[in-house]
């Protein structure tokens, strides 16, 4: 009796408290989502479950001040460049470090962790001067590309995986007489496809919401991503509109919801410890 | 023939080839890290201008007068003591909510998974869009507002200097929380059952089960969740140029990454914006020890 009491008062404590922080973190996702298809998003409570005045022009108000499905566009090119460098290059490179003996295998082990403690704030102004200046590649899609080009993180899981799966496997298939690139394709990629997808999910997602390096690299508007013209229309073009919260808030649902979507249909291969340092970049 | 080929394996390794695999990515690390890092460190140490392409000029060193000039200029101490507010309020706060609502999510309740992608989701969303929402509950006649009435602060939470920073630090302790739920989830399976048990035995309450076996047992993952909070909090750039306007208001809630951007990009003098970045590095790199020191076993 006692102790199913002690038990269980635990539990109802905690769902109480978890209720109350789920509600805290899901409202402004409630907020966003109304108020994008309200005419005027409501700032009183007593409105906040709205009946009437549904619209989609806040998509269509936003869209005539940013270009909202060219932004969208800008978007998806540069997540998909980070993709394809860190899905290609980081495969080879990860293969090569867990499964390949080669000379400088050493030094590229010891560079990958330091990579991880080099904040990228401290390589913001030599990159900018580098990739404007001396590369010449200040509004273009390959210098947003360069510095995400190759996720460490993403290079780091590939390595962990290809190291653990048995090497009996390799062995006989090159007794077959199959070469590296084969080995690679045919025999170790399928059989870590499912971090594949893990990988894919949370490169996706660095790049998708980066503001800070595109905004420094772009100044024609034609060229950037929706977060840098979102940003951009919430700082300068807002003050100027004579209702701009409806679009605010149909730029905000229309950037979110791509990744949204993606981690509620693919849930399970989110694992804390994957994600880490791979979102920050 | 077969020697040759022995100590070309020696020195090449048994896969060669490798070496051609690992190129692009460590050609992508020189240029990307290696060389901006000895850059940044150069540019701090000169005086560092930008010229039109392809012109020489000279760039003196000038040893530490880069370092001098930033640690005496006003703007830059204060987004400095900024950073300290925030991380003041910011990391305990982050630290003892996500620990409290994992271990809450920990007591086998239902629907574990919908409150997860509530926790969850915040972190994944860009901030970009997070931080328009934010604007528009706690602007002047926004919704927060309008409930707290005579109550409501003025000036307004995001224009009053004394509540900016604040209101950042709770921004991103929101927006990050639900990654640092998930660290100590996995740190709490980790956690043997049986000194719960024993705990309870011994007629140990909840609280007291909390506070003496699960927060001794996820002592690893806060000296993580330490860290990583640190290093978000001194890398704050989108908050305060899009939720407070560019650091506003008169400064009061500027960060040392936002100077690098004013100082080194729009008012072009990379020198001393390559410096403040690598005073904060190096102060990042202290607090994180101490916090690792904080939270080590006695």
């Amino acid at each position: 009796m006692m102790t199913t009491r002690r038990r269980r008062l635990p539990r109802i404590v905690s769902t109480i408290l978890l209720t109350i922080a789920a509600i805290a973190f899901a409202f402004p996702f409630y907020f966003m989502v109304v108020g994008a298809f309200q005419e005027s998003p409501t700032n009183s409570p007593s409105s906040l479950i709205p009946t009437s005045g549904w619209t989609i022009g806040n998509f269509a108000a936003i869209d005539s001040r940013i270009d909202l499905v060219g932004s969208l566009v800008n978007s998806l090119i540069f997540t998909a460049g980070v993709l394809l460098g860190t899905v290609v290059f980081g495969l080879l490179a990860g293969y090569a470090m867990a499964r390949l003996d080669f000379r400088g295998r050493g030094v590229i082990w010891v560079l990958m962790l330091l990579v991880q403690m080099v904040p990228f704030q401290l390589l913001m102004i030599p990159l900018y001067v580098q990739i404007t200046r001396n590369y010449g590649l200040g509004d273009s899609y390959l210098g947003m590309i360069l510095p995400f080009l190759i996720n460490t993180t993403a290079v780091f899981i590939f390595t962990q995986f290809f190291k653990a799966l048995p090497v009996e496997i390799f062995e006989a298939a090159r007794i077959d007489g199959a070469g590296e690139i084969r080995l690679l394709t045919s025999v170790a990629i399928p059989l870590i496809r499912p971090v594949l997808v893990t990988v894919v999910l949370v490169t996706f997602i660095g790049p998708w919401n980066e503001f800070l390096w595109p905004f420094l690299i772009t100044k024609d508007a034609s060229l950037q991503p929706l977060a840098v013209s979102l940003a951009n229309y919430i700082s300068n073009v807002a003050q100027s509109t004579a209702n701009p919260n409806g679009a605010i808030l149909a730029g905000a649902t229309a950037l979110a919801f791509p990744v949204v979507v993606l981690f509620i249909v693919f849930q399970r291969f989110f694992t804390a410890t994957d994600l880490g340092a791979a979102v920050k970049g | 023939m077969t020697d040759n080929r022995r100590l070309r394996t020696r020195w090449w390794g048994a896969q060669p080839i490798g070496g051609l695999f690992a190129l692009p990515y460590f050609v992508f690390v020189l240029a990307i890290f290696a060389y901006p890092l000895g850059f940044a460190i150069y540019i701090a140490f000169h005086d560092y201008f930008f010229t039109a392409p392809g012109a020489e000029v000279e760039r003196p060193f000038v040893g530490f007068d880069n370092f001098v000039t930033v640690l005496t200029d006003q703007r830059v101490l204060d987004a400095f003591r900024n950073t300290l507010v925030f991380l003041v309020i910011n990391v305990p706060l982050t630290a003892v909510l996500a620990l409290v609502l994992a271990a809450a999510l920990n007591t086998g309740i239902r629907w574990v998974s919908a409150y997860r992608v509530a926790f969850y989701v915040p972190y994944l969303t860009a901030s970009v869009s997070l931080v328009g929402v934010w604007m528009l509950l706690f602007s002047g006649n926004g919704l927060i507002n309008t409930i707290l009435g005579p109550l409501a602060p003025d000036p307004s939470w995001l224009v009053n200097s004394g509540l900016a920073m604040p209101m950042i630090a709770l921004y991103v302790t929101w927006k990050q929380l639900g990654f640092y739920i998930l660290l100590y989830l996995a740190a709490l399976q980790n956690v043997p059952k049986e000194l719960y048990e024993s705990a309870e035995t011994d007629g140990a309450g909840a609280l007291s089960r909390f506070w003496n076996v699960t927060v001794p047992g996820v002592r690893s993952a806060t000296t993580l969740v330490l860290i990583l909070s640190i290093i978000t909090g001194a890398n704050l750039f989108t908050e305060p140029y899009l939720l407070t306007n560019g650091g506003g208001p008169d400064g009061a809630s500027t960060t040392p990454v936002l100077l690098i951007y004013q100082l080194g990009i729009q008012q072009q003098n990379p020198d001393t914006a390559a410096a403040i970045g690598m005073i904060l590095v190096i102060l990042v790199g202290l607090l994180s020890l101490l916090a690792n020191r904080a939270t080590r076993e006695r």
